[in-house]
């Protein structure tokens, strides 16, 4: 079926690719051509415990065709935009906590954190008349660096990070109150701008379907210029029909999403944050030395230091990024309600933030994961939250469901490392 | 075989504390030769390959590298004269593909970006060219057995072209296949011209691979042996000192001379 595209579309791509299929080693697991290829690479996959986001996205798509079942409101235009917004704070938060749980590490205190970078935005801008940019450079500054104390006592001293970030917790959650003084809610404007980061909308129709069309865009031509370099190395490389057919299924999924968008009132600032986050820390990870180094230290620490890897220093800064990520969502969080209050991230906030990671796929016991699992996460958790509402749910109960899909989640991870082991190739 | 060896150990003593862990030892390793060293636990097989691996200084004695005396305090001394050591644990990532383990603390770059298709196509070239037995070097280590994951292991510390190659316990842990694997791996690094110094327990390894057996025995040389014309019985009892007395010791060491 695949094979047909190519043909059509140029026979001297075909050749070629014929030839680099041949004189490859035999030996080698070469896909085979077709959809047949396809299956066959997938099943070797899944039976390898390499399930990668397959659960959460059947996951995702059951809990919407459930609520959609139960409540036609659900999968409406304002609903979903304003999910789109809703997971946003959180799910930046998580994006920090996955790379601590790529260590194999956790950080506890990241709630605490964000609730501290709100009640600094608000106190320095409402009470002391700082420029609002400025107060958000400060809490940014301030989450980054006690994020990076949090990495000095975890990789110097060797105090376990689930200590130091308890500690953490505790500590950033009482300055938290102090900064905030007596008043306990500070309200800040309005129309300012950290007000804007959730309340503006590009409603442009064209900002979305340009947007989805940039990205769609920008997606096939990285594919297409890594096949065509990987073809001029002689190395295996993603055949024309496949780069179509993935940017064919993303092209459907954004021009669907911008659709819904723009049939509420456009597309919300907060969400191309997001996305913009996701793909840069996507980047970082998996293209950059910088972020190889965190996956090697997630999978061996002594084989990362013996390969000259600074340990120390890269612990640190990802506790640093972590840190930096919190007061990022906690700015969001703080945004959205235009206020930094006493209970500015604390009850479930934390939680739901390591909750995310894990359930979109991101392995707590280090080295496995990916940026990405921040959203598909907080998609799952915002989903569920946002359904439940509409049905009249209580709270308790939603977490209770929470709680259930977390446990699942990190079942399938522990069940598909112990698969990935014994699945050993002989 | 050329005259001088690439590496040569003259009198190398090393002190823990009260213990006397090497007294005196001497090893030659020439280029294209395969010499195993063996010795019962303790023996001071480690503490030796630390010596020349820059992991722990020795106290006494010179390491000549190609005829010339050099001092080797740190690994990187080590690797900067061409000598790469293969651990016992093997030091692989589990959750990095065989292309990302291989190039691990040395990756590629273009534009300060990692390079994933130079380094695949260097991968599968230095993989190709040790006729190595991956069914992708794009699946992460895990996947592996643990023979391939020698081979890996083994990969790796040539892509610093290293002259020199030293191997701990290499087949220790491996079925029958995957010792096969490892023990045509070895043959090859001899045929390419390097030299090879293979820590083993297992003697059938030993006579299947090796050219030369330097036994150590308690810290000390306890002969050194041509495979193919020994036994296996005298190399058990020189690790295990069943003949170490006078006469042995001086056979040993007028074969040496002779050779």
């Amino acid at each position: 079926m695949t094979g047909d595209i190519i043909e059509k579309d140029s026979p001297k791509d075909e050749a070629a690719a014929r030839g680099a299929v041949a004189a490859v080693d035999p030996r080698l697991l070469v896909r085979e051509e077709g959809l047949k290829g396809y299956l066959l690479e997938f099943w070797r996959k899944l039976r390898g415990g390499d399930l990668g986001s397959l659960p959460v996205v059947v996951g995702l798509a059951a809990i919407w065709a459930v609520f959609q079942w139960r409540d036609d409101a659900f999968l409406s235009p304002k609903n979903l935009s304003d999910l789109s917004i809703l997971i946003v704070g959180t799910g930046l938060i998580s994006v920090g906590v996955v790379f601590v749980l790529l260590l194999g590490e956790i950080d506890l205190s990241v709630g605490s954190l964000s609730g501290l970078a709100a009640a600094i935005v608000a106190v320095l801008s409402v009470n002391h008349g700082v420029p609002e940019w400025l107060a958000v450079l400060a809490a940014l500054g301030a989450g980054a660096v006690l994020g990076a104390l949090h990495g000095v006592f975890f990789a110097k001293i060797g105090v376990p990070a689930f200590v130091v970030t308890l500690a953490g917790l505790l500590a950033w959650e009482g300055l938290k109150q102090q900064v905030l003084g007596t008043t306990g809610s500070i309200s800040m404007d309005e129309d300012g701008f950290v007000a804007s980061l959730t309340s503006h909308y590009f409603s442009q129709v064209a900002a979305a379907y340009g947007a989805a069309g940039l990205a769609v865009a920008g997606y096939f031509l990285a594919q297409f210029l890594d096949a065509r370099r990987r073809r001029a190395a002689g190395i295996p490389f993603r055949p024309m029909a496949d780069i179509l057919v993935r940017t064919g299924v993303l092209a459907v999924l954004l021009l669907a999403a911008a659709w819904k968008l723009n049939e509420y009132m456009g597309l919300p600032l907060a969400l191309v944050i997001f996305v913009v986050v996701l793909v840069l820390f996507d980047f970082v990870l998996r293209r950059t030395p910088y972020g190889r180094k965190v996956l090697a230290l997630g999978g061996n620490v002594e084989a990362a230091r013996r390969a000259g890897i600074n340990v120390d220093l890269v612990r640190i800064s990802v506790f640093a990024l972590s840190g930096l990520m919190a007061a990022c969502g906690g700015l969001i969080i703080a945004s959205r309600i235009t206020s930094a209050a006493q209970s500015a991230g604390t009850g479930t906030l934390l939680m739901e933030a390591i909750a995310a990671a894990v359930i979109g796929g991101t392995s707590l016991f280090g080295g496995r994961g990916s940026v990405w699992s921040a959203l598909l996460g907080m998609l799952v958790i915002g989903s569920i939250a946002s359904g439940m509402a509409l049905l009249g749910i209580a709270t308790s109960v939603q977490n209770m469901i929470t709680g259930g899909v977390l446990l699942a989640a990190v079942v399938i991870d522990s069940v598909s490392r112990r698969t990935q082991r014994s699945a050993g190739r002989g | 075989m050329p005259n001088e060896p690439v590496l040569a150990l003259r009198g190398i003593s090393k002190r823990f504390g009260a213990v006397q862990a090497l007294t005196e030892v001497h090893l030659e390793v020439h280029a294209g030769e395969v010499v195993a060293l063996v010795g019962d636990n303790g023996a001071g097989k480690s503490t030796l390959v630390k010596t020349i691996a820059g992991v722990g200084p020795a106290d006494g004695g010179v390491i000549e590298w190609c005829g010339r005396p050099v001092q080797v305090n740190r690994p990187h001394d080590a690797q900067e004269l061409g000598i790469a050591t293969v651990y016992q644990d093997l030091a692989l990532c589990d959750n990095l593909d065989v292309v990302g383990n291989l190039f691990l603390g040395r990756e590629i770059r273009r534009a300060g970006v990692l390079d994933e298709i130079e380094m695949e196509r260097r991968s599968r070239e230095l993989l190709h060219t040790l006729s190595i037995r991956i069914p992708s070097v794009r699946i992460p280590v895990a996947a592996l057995s643990g023979g391939q994951r020698q081979t890996v292991a083994i990969a790796r510390s040539m892509l610093g072209e290293p002259r020199l190659v030293i191997l701990d316990e290499p087949t220790a842990a491996l079925g029958v296949e995957q010792t096969a694997q490892v023990l045509d791996l070895v043959e090859r690094l001899r045929e390419r011209g390097l030299a090879v110094i293979l820590i083993s327990h297992n003697m059938a390894d030993v006579k299947a691979v090796a050219d030369t057996v330097a036994v150590l025995r308690l810290g000390r040389n306890n002969g050194t042996f041509d495979v193919a014309s020994t036994s296996q019985e005298e190399i058990v009892s020189a690790i295990t000192g069943a003949t170490d007395n006078a006469v042995t010791r001086r056979r040993a060491r007028t074969a040496e001379v002779g050779r």
